[in-house]
């Protein structure tokens, strides 16, 4: 391809976690699928959306783009260089420009620890690593300067986190994950813990540093709203697998997948008037295990649109239309 | 849509609980009143610690105490006060009568016992069956919520089931002895979209068909939309807002309610620019001014809201609301 490389490709990355059984001698006895072969790319600026129910693999493909757990199968492409395959070193460098902001803001900030040492303990680490050079004065004034970024106040700097709410412990972890100036930032279902109104507060949050520093975002969540609020594209995933990645206009107005049109059609809508009026399809059933190889649609089980020739054919990612690519058999030529 | 000549199943007339803590006395509820129709679906929503749950343990008397402490109201079921009663006469309406399920079906099942043995024990107690018929009440109850192979599932254990099931068991177990009342402790937070319409669809279905009156505590303004027909909006244990769902979501009026329906991204039409938020946080409902707790939040705020309370009052036909803005001001200041 002749194309400029994207700022993050992710190729047939496949992720299992091993069942194990026994007690001195561990044997593996089979496979946790939690990602089963997807690949998509993220442009530098944009900001791509990944909305599934829990357990489709979501959390787990951020935590792969960070190089967190090692991947099975696959490449991670970051500005054309394979993640997988670095040196710690390299990668630890690399690793600069991609940063994660978590779900839960009570567990993931050290309680132990004061907003200035939080803030400022990835410019430690790449200070001490001899991959940054900074002062400490520098270091205190980047801190400050972070702390106004997102909103707080810098005379908070030397408060423990259990002396702020929800929102504005968010938004601590929001500035520590922008200490480094990444060119990438993962969000792991950033606002779900969070109040409507404190949610629309760190969203709005989100989008200003991006216009901001130019940042590009992966956005992860379940919730449907928040996703095309942020989101320029949206992918959908079930069961460790891709089903549909569009546009996010495109996506909401014709979704082609049964599942995104299940997913749509299940989320509620705060209007009364359009709750009476509204055909839902509801979906039968869980989803299920993800522990057993699947050998033909992922959906097939709780498909409501469901042909035989699903049940024995994995189907591949397919262009539907100018940036809308579905994996369905009802939209692609099969024999 | 209720009828209000009727009489209420369940009346709460200025109920207040407090607890207490080291720092201060925490109204967790303040003054709370409204009435339950047959048949009728009462939303109560409101952001985390507004004290929405607190309300609705006090009507089935769970609130530990000490700390906490009903310090005064009255609720009115089938002519008698509920707040009144002796330990015995609550335990033979608490989960007879009133039913209640939780937010996390995980936690609200016995892990330790066979769903058979959970259910068996409710409907002997409180509806004087032999073992053997309550077994095939039980089974009854699983087949209408929906649990394929009743006759087998009921002798499984909580973990056997999914999280979407477990809230269908709990649904089975409340309505097992045919409740006047439901209370629904934010019944779907805990599942994913596609399960949460299944199990909004069944507590429709259920309450519709027994005519149970439901309340819906949950902090969805998509769930209220789609399954309540009046809804309380609760704001630091106050409630703010009282109208039947279509004008409530119509034509919010106050400022909260506003800021609350506003804030939430909507994925059916299209989200330009900023999402409105309401700036700051909840307050500290220890020691709180005797005046309008939303006024440093509120964007309308005057001189009389930080001086006084304004009472909940009826501003047209089954709307109410507490607001300055709707109410007579000069009246209240010359008293």
């Amino acid at each position: 391809m002749s194309k400029k490389t994207p700022l993050l490709e992710v190729k047939d990355v496949k992720l299992h976690f091993p069942i194990e059984d026994g007690v001195l001698f561990k044997r593996k006895v089979g496979a946790i699928r939690a990602i089963d072969g997807i690949s998509f790319t993220v442009e530098q600026g944009e900001t791509l959306g990944i909305v599934g129910e829990s357990g489709c693999g979501k959390s787990t493909t951020a935590r792969a783009i960070a190089q967190l757990h090692p991947v099975t199968e696959g490449n991670i492409y970051f500005e054309g260089e394979d993640l997988t395959k670095m040196s710690t070193r390299k990668l630890l460098a690399t690793r600069k420009n991609i940063q994660m902001v978590f779900q839960d803001p009570y567990a993931s900030l050290n309680p132990r620890m004061t907003v200035r040492t939080i803030i400022a303990e990835p410019l430690n680490i790449y200070v001490k690593r001899g991959l940054l050079e900074m002062s400490q004065t520098e270091i205190e004034n980047r801190v400050e300067e972070l702390m106004e970024t997102v909103g707080l106040s810098r005379f908070y700097k030397n408060r423990y986190p259990h002396e702020f709410s929800g929102g504005q412990r968010q938004r601590i972890g929001i500035a520590r994950a922008l200490a480094l100036n990444p060119k990438i930032i993962l969000a792991d279902e950033p606002v779900s813990a969070l109040d409507v109104s404190i949610q629309s507060q760190i969203l709005n949050l989100l989008k200003d540093l991006q216009k901001e520093f130019g940042l590009t975002y992966v956005f992860i969540a379940h919730d449907l709203a928040v996703i095309e609020y942020i989101s320029t594209r949206v992918a959908v995933m079930y069961l460790g697998k891709l089903v549909e990645v569009a546009d996010s206009a495109l996506l909401y107005k014709n979704p082609l997948h049964p599942y995104t049109q299940a997913l749509l059609s299940a989320a509620p809508i705060p209007d009364p008037q359009i709750e009476k009026n509204r055909q839902r399809i509801i979906l039968t059933g869980d989803v299920p295990s993800p522990d057993t190889e699947r050998f033909g649609c992922y959906f097939y089980d709780r498909c409501p649109k469901k042909m035989d020739y699903c049940k024995t054919h994995i189907p591949p990612m397919t262009k539907m239309a100018e940036g809308h690519e579905t994996a369905c058999w009802l939209h692609i030529q099969h024999d | 849509m209720h009828d209000t000549t009727k009489k209420p199943v369940l009346q709460v007339k200025n109920l207040q609980t407090y607890f207490k803590t080291d720092d201060g006395i925490v109204k967790a509820v303040d003054g709370v009143s409204f009435d339950l129709y047959r048949g009728q679906t009462l939303g109560i929503v409101g952001e985390s610690g507004c004290g929405k749950s607190v309300t609705n343990l006090s009507l089935m008397q769970l609130i530990p105490s000490p700390p906490g402490k009903i310090v005064g109201g009255e609720v009115i079921f089938k002519d008698k006060d509920i707040l009144k009663m002796s330990d015995a006469e609550m335990r033979s309406i608490r989960g007879n009568s009133i039913s209640m399920i939780f937010q996390d079906p995980m936690t609200s099942l016995n892990p330790f016992l066979r769903i058979s043995t959970q259910m068996i024990e409710t409907i002997v107690l409180h509806q004087g069956l032999s073992k053997a018929e309550a077994k095939r009440k039980s089974i009854d109850m699983l087949k209408l919520v929906g649990i394929p192979a009743p006759e087998k599932r009921v002798d499984d254990y909580p973990h056997q089931f999914s999280g979407g099931m477990r809230q269908r068991v709990m649904i089975g177990m409340a309505l097992s002895c045919n409740a006047d009342i439901l209370i629904a402790d934010e019944p779907t937070t805990a599942l994913d979209v596609t399960i949460q319409a299944q199990i909004l669809e069944l507590i429709k279905d259920l309450a519709q068909q027994f005519e149970t009156a439901v309340i819906m505590i949950t902090h969805d303004l998509g769930v209220v939309a789609g399954m309540c027909d009046e809804v309380c909006v609760m704001y630091a244990g106050r409630l703010v807002e009282k109208a039947d769902t279509d004008p409530l979501f119509h034509k919010p009026l106050h400022p909260y309610t506003q800021g609350l329906i506003n804030s939430v991204p909507r994925m059916d039409r299209a989200n330009e620019g900023k999402l409105f938020s309401i700036e700051g946080q909840p307050p500290n409902l220890i020691d709180l001014p005797d005046c309008c707790s939303f006024h440093p939040r509120c964007n309308k705020a005057m001189d009389i809201c930080r001086k006084k309370y304004p009472q909940l009052t009826e501003v047209e036909k089954g709307r109410h609301v507490a607001c300055w803005l709707y109410l007579d001001k000069e009246g209240a200041e010359n008293e």
